[in-house]
């Protein structure tokens, strides 16, 4: 059982760069609030700025624009929310349009604001790709703009990997006035990401996904954009996010930004040559195996394969013994696995979505890595595959 | 050998994984999601359904330090153990969804996949005893702690699903069992035992039922009759609230004669009439049973004992096998049979086999 690991599930996490890591440790060392005013605080308020520059740097925005928060999901869920609740502020604006593929951290709030605020929700089709149907958006948006309190799409998918057509979500939104914000926490690092060029009003991004820590992350938000907060207390990140920051962690995550997008072209080509090995590879290696997603936008380390007459959770148990990680795209903290609702909106049937995997390269990932998978996963999906006995 | 070890998040499967392991066995943890909403059959905190039962099966399977992954096999259950269950008390029938869920979905499905997969046996937390009898067949024996034994609700596996089982505990009485639990570092030392269907939320059988035969059982209230005068001497909303041998719930109007309890003694699922009678109208010594499981040889007569219910007694009987039918001659009445349970038949300690109860017959009145 001392098989390397094969890890290829970097949508899921993706290991800390080594920058981040030395970042990180350098500041668990130091103490200091960085709401306090003596020295130490002064230190450590300091780091905060300095984290928030960087990452303005990297992403194109402004350093007051970026507001730190615990990670993804509650990026998702301020910024849904709350710009829907600051959009009531002069008159009510009910409709809430966000594509139905996106993620849980946007589509459960969504469908909070519709079962406790009052809020009508209109989840947008994509096609067979997983690409928002930008004419479907055009519809709902005039069928009543006045009434729409915010577009929520995600820069690209995690499941499947598809990029959304973000500028024309903005150009659309704009003859209307509407805000809209995108979940990039699978953009940024692995594709190009510029805020201020993108016309978006509020952008998801997180450290864990490019090489940053758990549990921090952002939401980046235009300063004329009014967000009501969340969590209320003692005033940080703009009164939009109370909390004493995590220093060592916002710091780590701001070198990992700054790391990933400088390196973004070079990690997007070599990453998706692997990507494309491995797909073409294990297409041949499989018969009736296929590729989910869109072929051209579509994120370089995303690889998300139907494998016909296996259970997706079989294959990846089979995998796992054989130390090769991925996903089924599907997690739950139930542990009951559900059909995915981003490859149901893409037309799959339920059977369809259990037969799929997901493997998603990154930064670490190797050819030997694609090598390994290419290897076994002919007797693997021939064992999946074998009929029951009932 | 490579294992399933079936982990419910109780400490019976967590110890029996834990001994597998220990055996040598390459084993990987699985816990069964049976319901596809956690919540929809049951919210308690105790039974084989619940996102927290998960979670103490994934710690068992951390600190014993072997794979564990969630199976889901709602559709199955559903399909082969909540609709029988339905089904069943439809027809005025008491079924056993365990033994149902051993019949189809622990020994059957999980084992089909499991085998299918490329592991050689299940291993659950069953108390019951497994060994190579002297014709090379597999034998099931009753377990060491007869309090616990669990062989009744086994008594539904052939010979091939128990070339494929481990029961771990066989051997074992549920007081060391827990102990090993805590020596083990298993956090479900002292989890309580589940003793309810694990489907059914609060143990309220009548209950769940309401809410769910509908169409399956239009009209089930009816009147409850005395079976000797005839008289109407109750009324009540479904016939599937009652199984035969019942005394609480009743809620007769009229009193009988004599004063003396009175038991349902028959239940007619299409009239809606439940039939209520003194105690020793339940006794009877004749039993007719249908779809017979062996566990190996297919006997066609013998003197064996036969369990009746879960928790049940012992009772000597003349066992004759004609194809699908099995007679049951006891030589001590039983009281409170249900037809839709199963008699298990056992030659010792030894299961012989199994068939679900069709019919009974009172002391000297034929079948």
């Amino acid at each position: 059982m001392n098989q390397p690991t094969v890890y290829l599930d970097h949508a899921a996490t993706t290991p800390m760069l080594p920058v981040a890591i030395e970042t990180m440790t350098r500041h668990l060392r130091e103490v200091g609030n960085p709401s306090s005013l003596h020295a130490s605080g002064r230190a450590a308020r300091r780091v905060v700025e300095e984290s928030r520059e960087t990452i303005a740097r990297a992403l194109g925005c402004r350093p007051g624009e970026v507001v730190f928060t615990s990670g993804g999901t509650e990026a998702d869920n301020l910024a849904v929310k709350g710009i829907y609740w600051a959009r009531q502020a002069d008159r009510p604006r009910r409709r809430v349009l966000a594509s139905a593929i996106e993620h849980h951290a946007v589509l459960d709030p969504v469908h909070w604001l519709a079962q406790h605020e009052g809020a009508e929700v209109g989840l947008l089709p994509v096609c067979q790709r997983a690409r928002l149907d930008v004419d479907a958006l055009r519809a709902a948006v005039e069928r009543d703009p006045d009434d729409v309190a915010l577009i929520s799409v995600m820069s690209a998918n995690n499941e499947v990997g598809t990029l959304q057509p973000i500028e024309e979500v903005v150009a659309l939104a704009a003859e209307h006035g509407i805000p809209v914000h995108t979940d990039a926490v699978q953009a940024v690092g692995t594709v190009p990401v510029d805020f201020a060029t993108s016309g978006v009003d509020a952008l998801t991004t997180t450290g864990h996904k490019l090489g940053g820590p758990y549990g921090v992350g952002a939401l980046v938000v235009r300063r004329e954009v009014v967000v009501t907060p969340l969590a209320h207390g003692g005033g940080q990140e703009r009164d939009i996010r109370s909390g004493t920051l995590d220093v060592p962690a916002v710091a780590a995550f701001a070198a990992a930004v700054e790391s990933a997008v400088k390196e973004q072209g070079t990690y997007a080509a070599r990453v998706s040559a692997l990507r494309d090995d491995l797909v073409s590879r294990v297409l041949a290696q499989v018969p009736e195996t296929h590729l989910h997603g869109d072929p051209v936008h579509r994120l370089p380390g995303n690889a998300h394969l139907g494998f016909p007459g296996c259970e997706g959770d079989s294959l990846l148990m089979l995998l796992d013994a054989r130390g090769i990680e991925c996903s089924t795209g599907s997690a739950c903290s139930a542990g009951v696995p559900q059909p995915s609702h981003v490859l149901l909106a893409m037309g799959c049937t339920d059977e369809q979505a259990r037969h799929s995997l997901r493997f998603s390269l990154g930064h670490t990932s190797t050819q030997a890595d694609v090598d390994a998978l290419v290897a076994a996963i002919g007797p693997v999906v021939e064992r999946a595959r074998q009929p029951r006995r009932s | 050998m490579r294992i399933i070890a079936a982990m419910s998040g109780g400490v019976d499967s967590a110890v029996a994984a834990a001994r597998a392991a220990e055996a040598g066995h390459d084993v990987t943890g699985i816990h069964l999601a049976l319901s596809r909403n956690p919540a929809s059959y049951r919210s308690g905190a105790r039974g084989c359904c619940t996102i927290e039962d998960s979670n103490d099966a994934r710690r068992a399977a951390d600190v014993i330090g072997i794979p564990f992954y969630v199976w889901d096999l709602s559709e199955r259950f559903h399909e082969d153990v909540v609709e029988d269950f339905m089904d069943e008390y439809a027809a005025g029938r008491t079924p056993n969804p365990c033994l149902r869920c051993n019949e189809r979905i622990k020994f059957a499905a999980v084992l089909d996949r499991a085998l299918a997969l490329g592991f050689d046996a299940v291993a659950t937390g069953h108390y019951a005893r497994l060994h190579t009898g002297a014709d090379g067949l597999i034998e099931m024996h009753r377990a060491q702690d007869h309090a616990k034994d669990q062989s009744y609700v086994l008594g539904v596996l052939t010979q091939d699903q128990l070339a494929h089982s481990l029961f771990p505990l066989g051997t074992s009485v549920k007081g060391d069992v827990r102990r090993e639990a805590a020596d083990r570092g298993l956090l479900v030392a002292d989890k309580p035992d589940s003793n309810d269907i694990c489907f059914v939320a609060d143990g309220d059988n009548a209950g769940w039922l309401r809410e769910r035969l509908g169409e399956r059982a239009p009209n089930h209230g009816g009147d409850i009759v005395d079976d000797a005068t005839g008289e109407v001497v109750g009324s009540h909303a479904g016939t599937y609230g009652f199984t035969i041998g019942q005394r609480r719930g009743l809620r007769l109007g009229t009193p009988a004669a004599d004063g003396r309890p009175r038991f349902v003694l028959d239940i007619e699922p299409v009239s809606g009439t439940v039939r209520v009678g003194p105690r020793e109208r339940l006794a009877i010594d004749t039993i007719t049973g249908d779809r017979p499981r062996w566990c190996g040889t297919v006997p066609t007569e013998l003197d064996a004992t036969v369990q009746l219910r879960a928790h049940g007694g012992e009772h000597r009987a003349r066992v004759r096998v004609e194809g699908e039918q099995v007679h049951i001659a006891l030589l001590d009445p039983a009281e409170g049979i249900a037809p839709g349970q199963a008699a298990v038949i056992y030659d010792g300690t030894r299961v012989v086999g199994s068939a679900t109860i069709t019919a009974t017959a009172r002391t000297g009145v034929p079948a």
